[in-house]
């Protein structure tokens, strides 16, 4: 297991040189310069190309680069261009709020998908299974927004119960949870389904009920979790794009995460922001991939390593 | 142990199964899979459903233990009695009590008929603890004490190993321990050895009928395989479309079937030994064997030093260099020949196949009618496939279901842009008459046809390019008795009016015998003894050709394996 997670970082560091690189020449080739930006419309000529050598953007491509993997090397983002402040800390800042609505977005969208996927399962083909999938449907194709604002009008504006907006207690992180949950549920429970009626068909669940267990017994101790491996794997991936920020749910409800965080950098060309929250995306999709890994051996141990 | 059913009465059968009729629910309305079968099973006897696939023997059996998938099939009328109690009767509940406890089933495919993410004791003591009130504890004793009664060594060990750790044939003893843990009146065994090689299914079968008489538990057993039939059963019932066609002793009824179809069924067996004496297969084009011309016997494939290695590379068994599926073997397969390959799974027969045809990569030597396989390209291996074709195992995996058959068996043609499209329709009704189906058949798709149908399309591909050698790996074990007879005949025929030599890979020691001249037995990626036909079945040399030639069950009830010496045949 040690050497599976040593194997991984050592790959994750080649990925993160990759991703550096690519995204580097990309906002380099970007028609926007950042110091125009942060001169203001009123400055000179000169005033700008002052601020090209102090953020020094007027050095080769090349040069650039390596310097900036020179910081990189020994944990420096580098600093904001607007915030004047360093990218580490800026995103560490954001960092709680990120992994708080992650884990509650996962942990909604996993329970919502297990229960219906389980339940359109047992029922194939019957009409559950069929209101069941139409709801998925429904789901997966909604837009962020739309769902993100009607959770609001009906449970902030009309009943009351939770926030607008905002973030510090746990009446906060239900909305932005349920809306990504909502709209990851329908994956979920389409992928639990057809997971659950592969292992229902089984021989070893035959098997099971030849033995003359209860059918509750043969469904959550026997089939599920045989269905659960694909659905690890999918946490991994969700692990990794939730951490790079869920910009318009943090839009809508004003939550503190990386989103609004380099949603800003866009709009203001504060590259070093982008390129920071770039990298640590990367490396949560890694580290996403890693835990799914490290977890599904627990579950099945065909794929213990020996 | 104590289900709902009663203390049985020595008058009473055990249980009975009356006039049992049974639908499948398809798309066209139902279908009847099962008509008025009927039959009873006394206590302590071993009682064969024998029959052909689709014959209804596993519908016979789940519908016992009311397992049946409800949305495609329904028992339609019919009384199932187990000891005075009547099962189609009883509630869920009680029915649950039922299975496992008084009547306890193992199935064909031992690989995966235990959950692959539970440890075997926790399988074992779920089995024990669902039917007997008994804490942890005393399950796991019990648990261990089943392992030991099914010959599993290291039975403390085992209790936490997965099924994926051990092999076939001692999951398929997990499956016995588990089934007679809560010590049942009755054990369905469907197909419990068709998954295994000969030897461990000699060793299965042995251990079924020891724990039969220390458990005294009546046995159901359901099979295709006729010599298994005589080798377990006292009573028999032959099963067709169906219905039972005919019941009976089991020496009556192998010495003196009644039915037509347990004739046909018996006879379509191969025996072996049938073919002692002799030294090629039976001639079956009725004309006489032409006398040999000049130059006619020579090898057609000639492989020396033969190593095939998986593994080593990144993966699974990143340490070291991989494993040898094949060592260095050497052999020849003369034109129109066979060279019957036979050996147990992971005895590297079929790598040899793969490795003659250039499909998996290898070491050493292989030479087609003068041509080199090796690793050069795909163009320099072209005129070696037109030399050499290959029919595989699975008829219904191995033919495209989206291309109609005559596209399929035309492909090889276009591939090698042999005709026009004239010709070639010529050409696929030729083949297709060859193998004994109509030339209009071409326009179909694989779906509208039998196994063994597919089989022979698979046959018609592989001559499409008039190969002198087709390499046959386990061409026949998917399909049943009577049908591989015949499959097995049309091969012989074209062997003969086609002049094919055939690299012939099987299991089955029965086939290889029918089939072969020479014979090559494999085992652990070495041959072990290669000889004529005649050399190896009748004078074998080594102790392991000795062992797989002992373990075939024949299908003569007489000629049982029995334990202990003193032991009668027949009970």
């Amino acid at each position: 297991m040690i050497k599976l997670i040593a194997q991984r970082l050592a790959a994750s560091a080649l990925i993160l040189l990759g991703v550096a690189a690519i995204t580097f020449v990309l906002l380099y080739l970007l028609p926007a310069d950042p110091a125009v930006n942060l001169a203001g419309r009123s400055a000179t000529a000169q005033t700008v190309a002052n601020i090209r050598h102090e953020l020094g953007l007027d050095q080769p491509l090349l040069t650039q680069f390596l310097h900036y993997l020179g910081n990189l090397a020994q944990g420096n983002l580098g600093r904001s261009y607007t915030q004047k402040t360093e990218v580490v800390t800026l995103i560490l800042a954001r960092l709680p709020a990120t992994l708080i609505l992650m884990a509650a977005g996962i942990a909604v969208e996993v329970a919502l998908g297990l229960i219906f996927g389980v339940i359109a399962a047992l029922n194939r083909g019957g009409p559950v299974d069929r209101l069941v999938m139409a709801a998925c449907f429904v789901g997966v194709s909604a837009p962020q927004f739309v769902v993100a604002l009607l959770l609001l009008y009906v449970f902030a504006l009309m009943l009351g119960w939770f926030p607008m907006s905002g973030f510090g207690t746990a009446a906060h992180v239900v909305l932005p949870a349920l809306t990504l949950g909502v709209l990851g549920a329908g994956w979920y429970a389409r992928m639990v389904r057809s997971a659950m009626i592969d292992v229902l068909n089984q021989d070893y669940v035959r098997t099971a009920r030849a033995k003359g267990i209860s059918e509750r017994r043969v469904i959550f101790r026997h089939a599920l979790p045989n269905a659960l491996l694909p659905i690890i794997a999918m946490i991994g991936i969700d692990i990794g794009q939730f951490m790079s920020g869920v910009v318009v749910v943090e839009a809508v409800y004003g939550w503190p995460g990386i989103g609004q965080l380099v949603w800003q950098a866009i709009q203001q060309v504060d590259l070093p922001i982008i390129m920071g929250v770039t990298l640590v995306s990367a490396f949560a999709i890694v580290a996403g991939n890693l835990i799914a890994d490290l977890v599904a051996p627990l579950i099945d141990p065909r794929i213990r390593a020996r | 142990m104590t289900g709902p059913v009663g203390a049985l009465t020595s008058s009473h059968p055990l249980l009975t199964v009356s006039d049992l009729t049974v639908d499948a629910l398809t798309d066209r309305g139902a279908k009847r899979v099962l008509d008025g079968v009927s039959f009873a099973l006394k206590a302590g006897e071993t009682l064969c459903l024998a029959g052909e696939s689709g014959s209804g023997k596993s519908v016979t059996s789940l519908s016992i233990m009311r397992l049946l998938p409800r949305a495609s099939l329904r028992v339609v009328s019919g009384s199932i009695d187990l000891a005075g109690t009547e099962l189609t009767r009883l509630s869920d509940r009680a029915m649950r009590a039922v299975r496992g406890g008084d009547i306890a089933m193992i199935f064909q495919e031992p690989m995966t008929s235990l959950n692959p993410v539970m440890s075997i004791g926790a399988q074992l003591i779920e089995a024990i603890r669902t039917h007997q009130p008994m804490d942890e504890r005393a399950a796991r004793a019990r648990a261990l004490q089943m392992l030991d009664a099914v010959h599993i060594s290291q039975a403390e060990r085992r209790l936490s190993q997965y099924p994926h750790e051990l092999s076939g044939g001692m999951r398929q003893r997990v499956m016995i321990g588990m089934a007679l843990s809560c010590q049942p009146k009755v054990l369905i065994a469907d197909e419990p050895t068709t998954a295994l090689d000969v030897t461990v299914q000699a060793q299965i079968l042995k251990l079924i009928r020891e724990l039969k008489s220390e458990f005294g538990t009546s046995v159901l057993l359901i099979t295709h395989d006729m010599g298994v039939v005589a080798e377990m059963a006292d009573r028999v019932a032959v099963m067709k479309e169906g219905r039972i066609v005919e019941i009976g002793g089991a020496v009556d009824v192998f010495e003196r079937p009644q039915a037509a179809y347990t004739r046909e069924l018996i006879a379509a067996v191969p025996r072996l030994g049938a073919r002692a004496g002799t030294d090629g297969p039976p001639r079956v084009t009725g004309e006489a064997r032409a006398p040999m011309a000049e130059g006619e016997d020579f090898p057609i494939l000639t492989v020396r030093d033969l190593t095939v290695s998986y593994g080593g590379g990144a993966g699974w068994f990143r340490a070291g260099q991989g494993h040898a599926a094949v060592e260095a073997i050497s052999f020849d397969v003369m034109a129109g020949k066979t060279l019957g390959l036979v050996g147990e799974s992971g005895s590297g027969k079929s790598s040899t196949g793969k490795a003659v045809l250039g499909l998996t990569p290898f070491t050493g030597t292989v030479i087609i009618d003068g041509h080199v396989v090796g690793d050069h390209g795909p163009g320099a291996m072209r005129p070696i496939r037109r030399l050499a074709q290959m029919i595989f195992q699975d008829p219904y995996a191995s033919l495209d279901p989206r291309m109609t058959v005559g596209a399929a068996i035309a492909e090889p043609l276009i591939i090698h842009r042999i005709g026009d499209k004239a010709d070639r329709a010529d050409r696929v009704a030729d083949l297709l008459r060859r193998v004994g189906l109509m030339p209009d058949v071409a326009s179909r798709y694989p779906h509208e046809f039998s196994g063994g149908q597919r089989q022979r399309i698979c046959i018609a591909r592989a001559l499409a390019l008039r190969p002198k050698l087709i390499v046959a790996d386990e061409s026949v074990a998917a399909l049943d008795v009577s049908v591989r007879a015949r499959v097995l005949d049309l091969m012989l025929e074209l062997q003969e009016t086609e002049g094919l030599a055939y690299l012939f890979i099987s299991h089955d020691m029965a086939v290889i015998e029918r089939m072969s001249h020479s014979v090559a037995v494999m085992k652990s990626g070495k041959i072990v003894e290669i000889g004529s036909r005649r050399e190896v079945f009748e004078a074998p040399r080594e102790t392991y050709t000795r062992e797989l030639i002992a373990a075939v069950p024949l299908p003569v009830p007489a000629m049982k394996h029995v334990e202990g010496e003193t032991a009668p045949a027949l009970s």
